[in-house]
C-alpha cells in the first residue's frame, strides 16, 4: 500500500554519529511502534463497532420499524409478544438476510482487495482494475444476455468468470516466476478486453437484457436469501481465515522480491496462495451480488489514511468494506423516497466522496503519497 | 531512426486501407480518383469524401491524442495502471453526455461534443485541485488515487441516471463503446484545434518528463519547478483527452497500453516515447476501425471494441517478449 511511509526514523538530538543505535534510539522507536499499535487497534474496534451499528440500524428501520429492544430480544430468541409473527417475518425472512448478504460480500471485496494492493504495492491495483470482476462481469453479461439465464445460472457464471480471468492473467504472466509488474500489465490487458467484449455485448442485447446486465453489474443485494447466505457464509468460513493467516506474509513481501526472498520467505509460493485466496473471495462475494462498484477499490485506501502513517493491517480493510456496503444499501434503500437504488449505485457515491476528504485533509507529504 | 520510419510506414498503409476498404466495395482507382478529381455527381467519390476521409482524420487525431495523453499522464503519475481517464475525464466526460441526454434531450454528435468536453473539464480540474491539496502538492500517488475515487464517485452518478431511465441508457450504451463512424467533417471540425494546441504542447514536455521520471526531490535538484510541470501535463491531458473523448467516446484502451508499447520499443526517454506513441495510438485505431468494418459485414464491431480485443494480445505479446522498461 505505502511502502515508503513508516514512522520517520528518529533524527538525533544530539551531535549527529554513525554505527549502532543506542538505547535511546531503541526507547524511541519502540515507543512510536506502540503508537502505531495502539492507533491501529482503536481504529479497528471503532470499525467494528461503526459495522454493529448500521448492521442494527439496517434491520430495525423500514416501513415497519423494529424497536431496538424488540429486535434484540428476537435476535437472542427471546418472546416478544403480540407483534412478534409480523417481526419475526419482517426480520428474519426480509432483512436478516440482506444485512448479513451486505455484510459479508464487503468483508469479501474489502480483504480481497487490499490483499491485491498490497501484494502489487499499487493502490490502483484492485481487482477490479485487473481484469478480475471483468471476468466475473462478462461471463454474467454473456449469460443474461446470449441465454437468458437469470438467478442462479448468472452467479455460477460470474465465478467462473472470475476464476477463469485470473488463472489466465496468471498463466500469461508466468515467465519462471512472476513478477508483478508484469501481473499488474497483463491484467489491465485482460481488463480491457473483457470490458470491450462487455460494451460490445451491451449493443447487441435487446433494452430489457441490456438494462439487467446493467443492474446485475452495478452490484445489488435484491435477491439475497438464506440460502445464498448460507453458500456464502460456509465460503467465506474457509477463505477469511485462510486470507488473514497468508496476509501476515505481505509486509515482508511488501519489501520486494529479493530482500523477501532473502529473509526466508518463498516468495511464489506465497503470492499464488494469496491470489488464489483473494480471486476466491472476489469470486464468491460477486456470485452473490454482483461485482458491486469500486468497495474492493475503495476499502484499501480509505483503511490506511485511517491509520495514518501505520501500516494498515487487512483487517481494517475488511471492516471498512462491510461498513461502506452496509452504509450504501442503508442509503440505497431509505435516502431517495419511493425510489430503490441497488447497492452499487451508492457505494461509490459513499465511499469515494469520503476518500476524496481523506486525501485533501492529509496534508503532509509522507500521507499523501 | 528505423522503428520511427517502420511505424510511420505502418501508419501509412493503415491510413491506406481505411481509405479503400469499406462496407460498400469501391475500387481502388475509384477511391484514388475521388482525392484527386473530386467529383460531386459520383456517389461512390461521395462515399470516399464523405465518409471514410472524416473517419481516417477522426481516427489518426484521436489515436495520436490518446497514445500521448496516456504517456504523459502515466509519466505525471509514474504509475503504469494510470491512463487519462484516471484524471476523470472518461467519467466526466459520460456524466455529463448522460446528463445531455437525460435532461436536455441531446441527440446528435455535434452536441455531445460539447457536453464530452465541458465534462472532462470539469472533472479534472477538480482531481487536481483535490489532489494538489496540501503541503505535500499533487503528489503521484495523492493525484492517481483521487482520480480514480471521483470516477468511482462519477460513475455512480451515471449509473443511477441509467438505472432510472431506460431510454437514455438505450442511446448512451452506443456513445459508450467509443466509435469513429458517422464522425463528419463537422464534428472533426469542432475537436481539431484542440487536439492540434495539445499535440504541440504534448511533445515538447518530454524534457520535463524525463525529470519527473527521476522523482520529485531529484528533478527539483535540478532546478525544475515540478508543481508548474505537472499543471502543464495536466492541462495537455485534458485537452487531448477530453477532444477525443468528446469526438469517438471513451476509447480507453489506447491511452493505457500505448505507452507501453511505446516504451518497450523506445526505451525510457520520453522524447522518444512521445513522438513513438503519437505514431502508435493512429496505427491501433485506424487498423481497428478498418477490422471492425470488415468482420461483420453488413455490420459494425465499433473502434472500441476491436481496439481493445486486437490491442490486449499485442500488450500481452510485447509485455512477455521484452525486458520491461519500468516508470
Amino acid at each position: 500500500m505505502n511502502p515508503t511511509t513508516t514512522e520517520p526514523a528518529p533524527a538525533p538530538a544530539t551531535a549527529p554519529r554513525r554505527g549502532r543505535a543506542t538505547s535511546d534510539d531503541v526507547a524511541r522507536v519502540s515507543r512510536a511502534r506502540g503508537r502505531e499499535r495502539r492507533r491501529s487497534a482503536a481504529v479497528t474496534a471503532g470499525l467494528a463497532v461503526a459495522v454493529t451499528v448500521v448492521l442494527l440500524g439496517a434491520l430495525a428501520v423500514g416501513d415497519f420499524r423494529i424497536g431496538i429492544p424488540d429486535l434484540l430480544a428476537r435476535l437472542a430468541g427471546q418472546p416478544v409478544g403480540a407483534q412478534q409473527p409480523r417481526i419475526d417475518y419482517v426480520l428474519f425472512d426480509l432483512r436478516l438476510p440482506r444485512a448479513v448478504t451486505g455484510l459479508l460480500v464487503g468483508v469479501a471485496f474489502g480483504l480481497a482487495g487490499s490483499v491485491f494492493q498490497r501484494l502489487l504495492r499499487n493502490p490502483l491495483a484492485s481487482p477490479d482494475v485487473l481484469g478480475i470482476s471483468a471476468g466475473a462481469g462478462a461471463a454474467a453479461v454473456l449469460a443474461i444476455v446470449a441465454f437468458g439465464a437469470s438467478g442462479f445460472a448468472v452467479s455460477a457464471g460470474a465465478f467462473t468468470g472470475a476464476v477463469a480471468a485470473s488463472a489466465l492473467i496468471y498463466a500469461l504472466a508466468w515467465q519462471r516466476g512472476i513478477s508483478g509488474y508484469r501481473l499488474v500489465l497483463i491484467g489491465i490487458g485482460v481488463n480491457a478486453a473483457l470490458l470491450a467484449a462487455v460494451s460490445f455485448l451491451m449493443t447487441r442485447a435487446d433494452m430489457t437484457d441490456a438494462q439487467q446486465a446493467l443492474l446485475w453489474r452495478t452490484g445489488s443485494l435484491y435477491d439475497s436469501s438464506w440460502g445464498e447466505v448460507t453458500a456464502l457464509s460456509s465460503c467465506l468460513l474457509v477463505l477469511v481465515p485462510a486470507a488473514l493467516l497468508l496476509a501476515r506474509a505481505l509486509p515482508t513481501l511488501q519489501l520486494g522480491d529479493d530482500s523477501a526472498r532473502g529473509l526466508g520467505l518463498p516468495v511464489e509460493r506465497s503470492r499464488l496462495a494469496l491470489l488464489l485466496v483473494a480471486t476466491g473471495l472476489i469470486g464468491v462475494g460477486t456470485a452473490a451480488a454482483g461485482p458491486v462498484a469500486f468497495v474492493a477499490f475503495l476499502s484499501g485506501p480509505i483503511a490506511s489514511r485511517m491509520l495514518g502513517g501505520a501500516r494498515p493491517g487487512v483487517v481494517p480493510a475488511a471492516l471498512v468494506g462491510a461498513l461502506v456496503t452496509l452504509c450504501s444499501d442503508f442509503a440505497a434503500q431509505h435516502l431517495f423516497g419511493d425510489h430503490q437504488f441497488p447497492v452499487g449505485v451508492v457505494t461509490g457515491a459513499v465511499g469515494a466522496p469520503y476518500l476524496l476528504w481523506l486525501l485533501a485533509k492529509s496534508n503532509r507529504a509522507g500521507h499523501g503519497g | 531512426m528505423r522503428r520511427f520510419l517502420g511505424i510511420g510506414g505502418l501508419l501509412a498503409a493503415a491510413c491506406a486501407l481505411s481509405l479503400a476498404v469499406g462496407t460498400k466495395n469501391i475500387p481502388v482507382t475509384t477511391v484514388f480518383e475521388a482525392l484527386t478529381a473530386f467529383d460531386p455527381g459520383d456517389v461512390d467519390h461521395l462515399v470516399v469524401s464523405e465518409r471514410r476521409v472524416p473517419r481516417t482524420l477522426a481516427g489518426l487525431l484521436v489515436g495520436a491524442a490518446l497514445g500521448l495523453a496516456g504517456t504523459l499522464i502515466q509519466g505525471v503519475t509514474r504509475n503504469p495502471l494510470a491512463d487519462p481517464g484516471i484524471f476523470g475525464v472518461n467519467a466526466g466526460a459520460a456524466l455529463f453526455v448522460v446528463l445531455g441526454i437525460a435532461v436536455f434531450g441531446v441527440t446528435s454528435l455535434t452536441g455531445y461534443v460539447w457536453f464530452g468536453f465541458a465534462g472532462a473539464a470539469a472533472a479534472s480540474a477538480v482531481v487536481y485541485a483535490i489532489g494538489s491539496l496540501g503541503r505535500g502538492g499533487a503528489a503521484p500517488l495523492k493525484l492517481a488515487l483521487t482520480g480514480a475515487a471521483l470516477t468511482a464517485a462519477l460513475s455512480s452518478l451515471q449509473s443511477a441516471v441509467l438505472l432510472t431511465d431506460p431510454a437514455t441508457h438505450d442511446r448512451f450504451r452506443f456513445w459508450q463503446v467509443g466509435s469513429l463512424a458517422g464522425r463528419d467533417p463537422d464534428v472533426v471540425g469542432q475537436a481539431l484545434p484542440f487536439l492540434v494546441v495539445g499535440v504541440a504542447g504534448a511533445l515538447l514536455l518530454g524534457k520535463v518528463l524525463n525529470g519527473l521520471s527521476l522523482g520529485d526531490d531529484v528533478a527539483r535538484s535540478f532546478g525544475q519547478n515540478t508543481t508548474t510541470d505537472r499543471v502543464w501535463c495536466g492541462l495537455a491531458v485534458v485537452v487531448l483527452a477530453g477532444a477525443s473523448t468528446a469526438l469517438a467516446g471513451p476509447i480507453t484502451f489506447l491511452g493505457l497500453a500505448v505507452p507501453h508499447l511505446a516504451r518497450t520499443v523506445a526505451g525510457p526517454d520520453y522524447r522518444r516515447i512521445l513522438p513513438l506513441s503519437m505514431l502508435i495510438g493512429p496505427v491501433l485505431l485506424v487498423l481497428a476501425d478498418v477490422l471492425g468494418r470488415v468482420v461483420a459485414r453488413p455490420g459494425e464491431v465499433q473502434a472500441g471494441v476491436v481496439t481493445a480485443l486486437l490491442g490486449a494480445p499485442v500488450l500481452v505479446l510485447l509485455v512477455r517478449r521484452r525486458k520491461l522498461a519500468r516508470l
